[in-house]
């Protein structure tokens, strides 16, 4: 029914329409060094997502960290069919924005992102800034 | 943010995939940061040049990009991961040097200089005060901003190369007048003279006050080698673009009300802490890379001695050129000493190799040690060249 779905809308970063499933962390992720970009697999310590892969998912986070080599680690995860479908931020920073437009991967932020929960099924319309929870 | 009719088109992908990339680069950052309007840039410096930081991708995506742009501006290039001629007497493996190479092949067809250098303000690129420019590479954006008084952001690989190939850059941070006022004043109350001091330095004071500008009083004389030493340094432990120095920066601030006090028994604690315990194998001169002045200190200490040890002076190629030319050069390989131009020791893939490096810069020990695990010993020029000779 479409009248259970919910409409955010935020700010587009990096243009693009898709959909997939949530996977979402309330800490920041550095993609160099804090990603493994042939597995797609955190491997920040102690990271809550540590372990996990953020391949092919709708990676929702408050926003990136780290060095600014990180946009390049975006590009090579996306190169290698690693990288996330979309992200979603609270407040895109400099390397998630530089990394999502090299990339192509679709990307919007200015999201209320506690209002998103773990497996739910997104659409992303970067292009429009919304993102939808079906 | 506003564009102009020219820009909206660039934009839009009249002018190539390149630039369309590069402006979709630098429109996000400026909405971003709440930018109101690109403005246009006399000078680039582009760092992410090492293979080793760079990768399969990195090399990919620069490849992309020299399919159809061209810099606009004056574009220089941050130290490679190797010197580009020598790198074999360096201990380089065969597979990276091709890798590296196709790096700079890149950059040199979109027309960017391949300087290789950390201090493009040494070799030709020196903008003048209150100019905008787009450079990475913190040293030289605390440099360029603080004492030539040009304006930069500390801008990524990136963006630094959006802006070469478009001339543009989104106007905030650093290119607006009351963000670069100070917000702090230091009060250094001990006398700092020589590279390793003033790296020191800027690591009390980076560590302090962490990125917000300052107003530095009590420094009485600095050299460029020194202002080259502290650049670094603050920005390396406290991630700053911009310092001001009472009598020597020639920026205008309000002097701030708050202050703090540095005394001699910080900076002899921060000496302390570079200074682990370890046998020397590896000494280092040129973070960031070394002046003419610096090799004609050298060679001079080194005339007629043998090292004992390895010891590499990393510089700009243009800089040992002159060296060569004036016969610092001989007298510094016939030691024993070797140059590494196009390249330093914080990006070069020397992980391993050594257990300690001993050099006069705060920056290069901070690298040495959280990049490559190696034990570090901070040191005067004077006292590195009597280590490397030592029997």
């Amino acid at each position: 029914m479409m009248n259970k779905s919910k409409i955010f809308v935020g700010r587009k970063i990096s243009a693009g329409v898709v959909q997939g499933e949530a996977l979402v962390t309330k800490q920041g992720i550095s993609f160099f060094g804090g990603v493994d970009p042939s597995s797609g697999i955190v491997t920040e310590k102690g990271h809550e997502l540590e372990g996990k892969s953020i391949s092919r998912k709708i990676l929702v986070f408050p926003q990136g960290k780290g060095s600014t080599v990180g946009s390049y680690a975006l590009y090579r995860m996306k190169k290698q069919g690693t990288a996330p479908l979309a992200m979603i931020n609270a407040e895109c920073e400099t390397i998630v924005a530089v990394g999502a437009i090299i990339s192509e991967i679709p990307c919007v932020d200015k999201i209320d992102i506690t209002q998103i929960k773990n497996g739910q099924k997104i659409k992303v319309n970067a292009s429009a800034g919304k993102v939808i929870i079906e | 943010m506003q564009l102009t009719k020219k820009e909206k088109e660039m934009l839009e992908g009249k002018e190539g995939n390149a630039i369309k990339k590069s402006m979709e680069i630098l429109v996000a950052l400026g909405e971003i940061y709440g930018a109101k309007k690109l403005i246009d840039v006399t000078s680039v410096q582009i760092a992410g040049v090492s293979y080793d930081n760079l990768g399969e991708a990195g090399l990919e995506f620069l490849e992309q990009m020299s399919k159809d742009g061209k810099t606009r501006v004056l574009t220089t290039l941050n130290p490679a991961g190797m010197d580009l001629e020598n790198y074999k007497n360096l201990g380089i493996s065969e597979e990276f040097a091709v890798k590296q190479k196709l790096v700079i092949g890149a950059f040199a067809k979109m027309g960017v200089l391949t300087t290789c250098t950390c201090t493009p303000y040494l070799i030709g690129n020196n903008p003048h005060y209150g100019q905008h420019i787009a450079w990475s590479e913190s040293s030289a954006v605390a440099y360029a901003n603080s004492v030539l008084g040009a304006k930069t952001n500390r801008e990524g690989g990136p963006s630094a190369l959006a802006s070469a190939l478009t001339g543009k850059t989104p106007e905030y941070g650093m290119h607006l007048d009351e963000n670069r006022n100070a917000q702090i004043k230091v009060i250094v109350k001990t006398e700092i003279k020589g590279t390793h001091l003033f790296g020191a330095l800027g690591k009390v004071i980076g560590e302090k006050v962490k990125s917000k500008p300052t107003y530095i009083t009590g420094i009485k004389e600095a050299t460029v080698e020194e202002l080259k030493a502290f650049s670094a340094s603050i920005a390396t432990y406290g991630g700053a673009a911009i310092f001001h120095m009472e009598g020597i920066t020639p920026n205008k601030t309000p002097i701030p009300t708050k202050e703090i006090t540095i005394i001699k028994a910080e900076i002899d604690k921060a000496v302390k802490s570079l200074n682990m315990d370890s046998e020397i194998d590896f000494i280092s001169v040129g973070c960031p890379h070394a002046s003419i002045n610096e090799i004609a200190k050298i060679a001079e200490l080194l005339k007629g001695k043998k090292v004992t040890k390895e010891f590499w002076i990393t510089t700009a190629r243009p800089t040992m050129k002159i060296a060569q030319a004036n016969g610092y050069a001989k007298i510094i390989t016939d030691a024993g000493a070797k140059f590494a131009a196009d390249t330093c020791c914080v990006v070069a893939p020397i992980k391993g190799r050594f257990k300690c490096l001993a050099t006069d810069s705060a920056k290069g020990c901070y690298y040495a040690y959280s990049k490559n695990q190696s034990k570090t010993k901070i040191l005067p020029i004077d006292k590195l060249v009597e280590e490397a000779t030592k029997k």
